[in-house]
């Protein structure tokens, strides 16, 4: 019995450890990535990646009590609306003519006129 | 191990705001609000865990569920400049003519 608990309490460690670094991850990509898209797709990482290893890891942590009926709810839907949200904040920006850049040598160190167009509709 | 992931989550969230001060168009600012309730949402959770209180979910929980509404509602009101009744309008000036 207690050795299902290590057990159970070293998979509770290994998912919460892995979900804040990707959590972390997520936003040092949001703040530093160079344009638009790809700060989306950094912060994206966060809704996915991160909220489903943590609410897996407090889940085993918590037992099969009511906390963890809470948190599968709070999981699936967050699972279900941050892809939403983050697809309609793709949308806005696509429909109000922000682009992503296309193009040989693009390293993102100058994205100045995409964010002009963008500003102007702002 | 809640420490770790509080401190990830804290670290995670000034960096966010980094963003939203800095981002340059709106719809970085809106993306960083919402990546922000989403890290409200998992920081409240774990904080409930930490303290030995998870009844701070049911606290998460709503707090998930204003996010995803208050990101839709902003998203909405600058593309259509209202909230309510955006696509009636303009029918409704047509059937007018």
């Amino acid at each position: 019995m207690s050795a299902l608990e290590t057990v159970i309490n070293l998979l509770s460690w290994f998912f919460i450890v892995s979900g804040s670094v990707f959590v972390v991850i997520g936003a040092v990509g949001t703040l530093r990535f160079p344009d638009f898209w790809s700060r989306l797709h950094a912060a994206s990482i966060t809704d996915s990646a991160g909220m489903i290893l943590l609410v897996i890891g407090m889940c085993l942590q918590a037992g099969l009590t009511l906390v963890t009926v809470k948190l599968l709810i709070i999981g699936v839907f967050l699972f279900i609306t941050g892809p939403t949200s983050t697809h309609a904040v793709a949308n806005a920006a696509l429909v109000t003519g922000l682009r992503p850049p296309e193009g040989e040598g693009l390293t993102g160190a100058e994205p100045e006129p995409l964010e002009a167009d963008g500003d102007d509709n702002a | 191990m809640f420490v770790v992931a509080v401190f990830a989550l804290f670290i995670a969230m000034v960096l966010v705001l980094g963003r939203l001060y800095a981002g340059p168009t709106l719809y970085d600012r809106v993306l960083a609000v919402n990546s922000f309730g989403t890290h409200t949402v998992l920081f409240i959770g774990v904080i409930g865990f930490l303290t030995g209180r998870p009844d701070f979910l049911d606290i998460a929980l709503l707090y998930a569920l204003i996010n995803f509404v208050g990101t839709i509602a902003i998203l909405k009101y600058f593309r259509y400049r209202a909230i309510g009744d955006a696509h009636q309008r303009p029918t409704d000036r047509e059937i007018g003519h």
